[in-house]
């Protein structure tokens, strides 16, 4: 299983909601022209991301999934309701965004000065109900898993926003073919930015060295009879030839 | 109120008026919502590997835009503007969840490689913008044209980028294998001279910079849409 760092690490890198995914390019495109904004747009992410998901994570569990409801009466096991998370899950976005808003403006006035005129911007915010729906495509086993998630995701989409408006600061003194102005290198270096991070892609996860062993045991060109412990990841990364190489 | 109007005898307007032919043609080009208005940019990039992706997304978003504008022009005058955003999202979700259901039963195969991006369609900027921008202003006929012209522009769009990554990315279109075939055993095309796939196209990077290749080509074809940084 995915050890809750690996989720956390692999949302920031490898798995980020801006180069792997696209989520939230309208106002990552739109509010990234200086650093400040581009901030305070980030922060407003992670936290709505990190109140939204778990919340609809519980949702997911205890209401919507095939058998979710059994909790309540046994007969209920095979209601599947979820063709309606698309709109459970916008509804709880929405109006979880409303009342942030509401709290973060009564409590914290000085956060609010810094985040307000973002959230309800955020409302509408790919990478928000996209959280929530990838939370929904891969199953995770517990709520930690998908706050670390969330969490992760929101830090990688901060990282990438607050990056791309560094560079479109400093890129207003240099000269940018006419046609390319604004959106267009925008879009060029968010690409390349994208492929720097494809980069850490070949960072290598607990789950992943599990499953090279297992392949390396089934590989039928051996033509072995050696039992490669799954667990055993030392043996994993030395790879097949050197075990069979003792062996001869 | 119907017999004043009708007493004024002002002329109706055509169904197909200039104006409103100008609904439909102009986010084609000029005004496209992907290249020039900025919106819906996540699904453009990520599901344009396979023209097919791109034509079933087009469609989709193309019906939820045309239905969502005529409801919400329907319903302009009884929607109190503070709660206007959350109207909005509950017509799109519905709108959005009978659209996956349909592919999830007759086109499984691309329903599963489209896989959220179905959902995504919700928080498509595209459909948004055009519910505030037009819709919540416009009488129910204009607002379909508005509809179908940028339904129309992303679908454009989002296959002429797809028509790119998939022919570079694995020399077929719509599936048909257009340069030959590279399994080993029984190459034929192009392969079989050495030619090999750009697998870089594949990978969402290039997907941006397709787009901001296309966007270069259009603002240099017409000078007016240029930035001041």
């Amino acid at each position: 299983m995915e050890t809750t760092l690996d989720i956390f690490i692999k949302a920031i890198f490898s798995e980020n909601m801006i180069f792997a995914y696209f989520l939230g390019m309208c106002s990552y495109l739109a509010v990234s022209k200086t650093v400040k904004t581009a901030v305070g747009l980030g922060a407003a992410v992670i936290f709505v991301l990190v109140v939204t998901v778990p919340v609809n994570y519980l949702l997911e569990n205890y209401l919507l999934k095939e058998g979710a409801l059994e909790w309540l009466n046994p007969a209920w096991v095979d209601i599947d309701l979820s063709f309606l998370s698309f709109i459970m899950f916008i509804a709880v976005v929405a109006s979880i965004v409303q009342l942030v808003e509401m709290l973060v403006e009564k409590f914290a006035p000085a956060l609010y000065g810094a985040l307000g005129i973002f959230l309800p911007l955020i409302a509408v915010n790919c990478s928000i109900l996209g959280g929530a729906l990838f939370m929904q495509d891969r199953q995770y086993s517990t709520i930690g898993d998908a706050t670390a998630f969330s969490l992760g995701s929101g830090i990688g989409w901060f990282i990438a926003i607050v990056a791309i408006a560094a560079i479109r600061e400093k890129i207003r003194y240099s000269n940018v073919p006419a046609p390319l102005r604004g959106l267009g290198i925008t879009f060029i270096i968010t690409g390349l930015m994208g492929m720097a991070f494809m980069s850490f892609s070949g960072i290598k996860y607990a789950d992943d060295t599990k499953k090279k062993a297992k392949v390396n045991v089934a590989d039928p060109n051996t033509n072995s009879s050696i039992t490669v412990d799954p667990g055993n990841t030392l043996n994993a990364a030395v790879g097949n030839t050197n075990i069979i190489n003792k062996e001869d | 109120m119907s017999e004043g109007i009708e007493n004024k005898k002002v002329p109706r307007e055509p169904l197909f008026s200039k104006k409103n032919k100008k609904l439909v043609t102009e986010p084609l080009a000029d005004n496209n919502p992907v290249t020039i208005q900025v919106l819906g940019i996540c699904s453009a990039l990520a599901i344009t590997v396979q023209v097919e992706q791109g034509v079933v997304m087009g469609g989709a978003v193309l019906f939820v835009l045309v239905l969502g504008n005529l409801i919400i022009s329907l319903l302009r005058n009884l929607i109190p503007s503070r709660i206007r955003i959350i109207v909005q999202l509950v017509v799109v979700a519905a709108l959005v969840i009978i659209v996956n259901e349909v592919l999830k039963a007759f086109l499984p195969d691309v329903s599963e490689k489209l896989s959220v991006f179905v959902g995504l369609i919700i928080t498509n900027c595209i459909i948004m913008g055009r519910f505030e921008a037009f819709a919540m202003a416009n009488k129910p006929w204009p607002s379909i044209m508005d509809g179908i012209g940028n339904g129309l522009g992303y679908a454009g769009l989002l296959i002429l980028v797809a028509v790119f990554r998939e022919l570079f990315g694995s020399g077929s279109l719509y599936g048909v294998k257009l340069l030959g075939s590279n399994i080993p055993g029984e190459e034929w095309g192009l392969y079989t001279m050495g030619y090999v796939n750009n697998n870089m196209m594949i990978l969402p990077p290039m997907a941006l910079i397709i787009v901001g290749i296309i966007i270069w080509v259009q603002r240099s074809r017409n000078k007016s849409l240029i930035e001041e940084h």
